[in-house]
């Protein structure tokens, strides 16, 4: 049995490999074969040309941080904020009814829409750069939340309040530990969206980081510098990905998921 | 000692189509070291009338008293056994068993030392580190028998708990079930529609009748044999068996 599923699991890692190989040679097939202009789709070398120009004169490293500090400081403040208000809301009618019309009113307002505000608000500092990616990720989070919480067995709780459970044990022995699975994934799909408005948080005077890299570029068509900052951002974007599923696989073994 | 009193409990469930009575006025008590089934068909409350007592859900009408404590809510004097085991997958089956010590402040050892003793009595010695999903279904309710005892509860509430099961199983669990008690002493409320396993576990049966539920008649058992698989076929066991099939039996064809 072990052996099978450590076989499986290989074999999904191989699969995995195959479908970035034959991307990567599509975009070779396309660029080398001379079927697109460099302009619309710049070749491999010339993209990691730009990269490994990055990499040595210091820039590369400047503005993945620039961009990550600022995707992780706006994504964890609205973990932080969303986590407790979910965790109520999935428990309180009244919390809810307070919250929830607030929050699946600005859930729909675009986030691009409010970047003149948050300049007016905040000026054009960091603060408005967190406050965009904050606004992209807390009200989805919320309610993710909020849902994830709610679908833990009623059965459950009622066991624990039945062994002497006070309402706070009750949260920290058996709420939470029993929705941390599906809170890692809630963080997990979140983290990407508040990547993909970074671009919209570097849109006001940034002077580093890949989203303004890419929007920079897009002045002077450098197609391959913003073939490098997608490229870049995409890396990241796996590499989060990775280390959250194995932090699931740390702090949550018991969980079992369909198809493991 | 009485350990459970129900004075003219009512449970009136409201809803668009008009509110429905699913409970009318039941009394009874409980005393001490009895064993108490309530059988009855699906539908007739039962479920009900076990969550009031547990404090799960509110009484319309009536008064619930345990060891002469009014009942307001959930507490750890009235231990639960459900039919879906509700154990906590993310804890090993010695930390299931301890959830109601750690939750009520004891100390980690004396803690360990009970769950151990209630691991042992159910006969899950040896699975301590295993958790609820490697179990298999008669497991994990041994599991939540032994962590419902740990908490050494007034009364032990049980829900169907062995509905689950196949029949071998349910079979070996009811003499598990009735040795324990034995053993411990305890006083239990339990529910069930199976007639054969309210005969073998219990001292008395209230027989309930369906929507409203009342109760019809209580029923003394006092079998002169062991009560075990091989109790089901003698003519004490199948007169009470009779007796109870035509009280629930008159009620369907009403």
């Amino acid at each position: 049995m072990k052996a099978i599923a450590a076989n499986t699991r290989k074999n999904a890692k191989i699969l995995s490999g195959i479908s970035f190989l034959i991307l990567i040679t599509l975009w070779c097939i396309l660029t080398y074969g001379g079927f697109v202009t460099p302009i619309f789709v710049p070749s491999p070398s010339a993209v990691f040309g730009k990269i490994s120009e990055g990499i040595r004169d210091g820039s590369l490293l400047r503005n993945c941080w620039a961009s990550t500090r600022r995707v992780m400081v706006g994504w964890l403040l609205s973990a932080v904020i969303a986590l407790p208000c979910g965790m109520f809301m999935a428990r309180s009618k009244r919390f809810t009814a307070v919250l929830q019309p607030v929050i699946e009113f600005v859930r729909y307002l675009p986030v691009v829409a409010l970047v003149p505000l948050t300049i007016l608000y905040l000026g054009i500092g960091e603060t408005q750069k967190y406050t965009v990616i904050w606004l992209g990720t807390f009200f989805q989070l919320v309610l993710m939340v909020c849902d994830t919480v709610s679908s833990v067995d009623k059965n459950m709780l009622n066991a624990a309040r039945t062994l002497g459970a006070n309402k706070w044990q009750v949260y920290k022995e058996v709420i939470f530990p029993a929705s941390l699975p599906g809170l890692l994934d809630d963080f997990r799909l979140t983290i990407g969206w508040a990547w993909t408005y970074l671009v919209v948080a570097e849109m006001v005077a940034a002077s580093e980081g890949l989203g303004y890299i890419i929007l920079k570029s897009q002045r002077f068509l450098a197609t391959d510098v913003i073939f490098m900052g997608l490229i870049l951002i995409g890396l990241i974007g796996l590499l989060t990905d990775f280390l959250l599923r194995l932090l699931s696989k740390i702090l949550v073994p018991w969980y079992k998921r369909l198809g493991d | 000692m009485e350990k459970l009193r129900v004075e003219h409990l009512s449970k009136i469930f409201p809803s668009a189509a008009g509110d429905v009575l699913a409970v009318k006025d039941v009394s009874f008590s409980v005393e001490e070291g009895e064993f108490v089934v309530i059988v009855g068909t699906s539908g007739c409350g039962k479920t009900s009338l076990l969550n009031m007592i547990g404090g799960l859900e509110p009484a319309t009408e009536g008064r619930i008293t345990v060891a002469g404590k009014e009942v307001t809510g959930p507490g750890e004097d009235r231990g639960m056994v459900f039919q879906g085991y509700s154990l906590f997958p993310w804890l090993t089956v010695q930390k299931n068993v301890e959830f109601g010590l750690k939750m009520r402040g004891i100390p980690p050892q004396v803690r360990a030392e009970t769950a151990g003793k209630f691991i042992e009595l159910v006969g899950l010695k040896g699975f301590e580190n295993s958790l609820p999903d490697q179990l298999s279904g008669g497991m994990k309710q041994r599991t939540a028998i032994a962590r419902t005892l740990a908490n050494s509860p007034e009364i032990l509430l049980m829900d169907e708990p062995f509905g689950a099961l196949d029949a071998q199983t349910r079979i070996v669990m009811q003499e598990l079930l009735a040795s324990v008690v034995q053993e411990t002493g305890s006083t239990v409320l339990f529910i069930t529609h199976d007639i054969d396993e309210a005969i073998l576990l219990g001292t008395r049966i209230i027989v309930m009748s369906r929507r409203p539920g009342t109760i019809r008649k209580i029923v003394p058992v006092s079998l002169s044999c062991a009560r075990d698989h091989t109790a089901l076929t003698s003519p004490e066991f199948l007169a009470i068996k009779k007796e109870i099939m035509d009280l629930l039996w008159k009620e369907q064809t009403l």
